[in-house]
């Protein structure tokens, strides 16, 4: 059972290692992830934040202008998760105390 | 109340990491428009420092810190700063979260959007710290030597 588990394991990574191969280069300008237009010609958003992001909002790290003002929205949206994720945790867990207590 | 894992070592320790803990959580929020960084990493780090004297120091001395019936508040001002922030733009004409529409004289588009996105991290990060220090405080309710 250990001999299948573990070639079981050794043929998944040959999977992924030969899947890694068609991979497109690293920083390698010519890719379709950096091209002005898609294939399907569509502008591609990714070339306008880099080009733009210094000017829009003057701020050198990239991350943070797209993060915090192209996709606000988004940032908006992970925090409420989060909020929610607190919350959620409050109900559960002073539910289950609450009952405890009653118990007793 | 003071029980038998309690020790001055580890709490002295704690005592003396803590307000840097915190200083660098406020660091990499403020300075994340320049390095690596933000409000949820900044807030990971805050909620580290006070969690760190939570853990060491027992309830009643973490009962000077941040109390327990303060941090539903505080992640509450941290989302209503984000969207407080997004619905003033709002109604000042722009879109939803649009920063350059920002009620804030003397200050062009681009340093409305710098400081809009500063706003708002400082809001990330209030919220993260305090969600993370409820979830602790809620697990641990109600065992007294934690």
């Amino acid at each position: 059972m250990k001999a299948l588990k573990i070639s079981i394991l050794v043929l998944f990574a040959a999977v992924l290692i030969y899947a890694s191969a068609d991979l497109p280069m690293r920083g390698d300008p010519d890719n379709l992830m950096h091209a002005e237009e898609s294939i399907t010609g569509t502008t591609v958003k990714g070339s306008y934040f880099i080009q733009n992001a210094y000017r829009d909002a003057r701020t050198p790290n990239m991350v943070t202008v797209v993060l915090g003002d192209y996709r606000s929205i988004d940032t908006f949206g992970e925090q409420v998760v989060i909020y929610t994720a607190g919350l959620i945790t409050l109900l559960v867990l002073r539910v289950t105390r609450n009952r405890r207590n009653d118990e007793e | 109340m003071r029980s038998k894992f309690d020790s001055p070592i580890v709490l002295l320790g704690s005592r003396l990491l803590a307000p840097y803990i915190m200083l660098f959580g406020w660091y990499v929020i403020i300075h994340g428009h320049y390095s690596p960084g933000g409000g949820f990493q900044g807030g990971a780090l805050l909620a580290a420092s006070v969690l760190l004297i939570r853990i060491s120091g027992g309830r009643v001395i973490s009962r000077l810190q941040i109390q327990e019936f303060a941090t539903t508040p505080l992640a509450i001002v941290g989302v209503v700063l984000y969207f407080g922030t997004g619905l003033v733009a709002m109604i000042m004409g722009g879109n939803f979260l649009d920063y350059a529409y920002l009620p804030i004289p003397g200050m062009e588009a681009d340093w409305l959007r710098y400081t809009g996105m500063l706003i708002i991290e400082v809001g990330i990060g209030l919220a993260v710290m305090a969600i993370l220090i409820m979830i602790y405080d809620n697990m641990v309710k109600g065992e007294d030597h934690a």
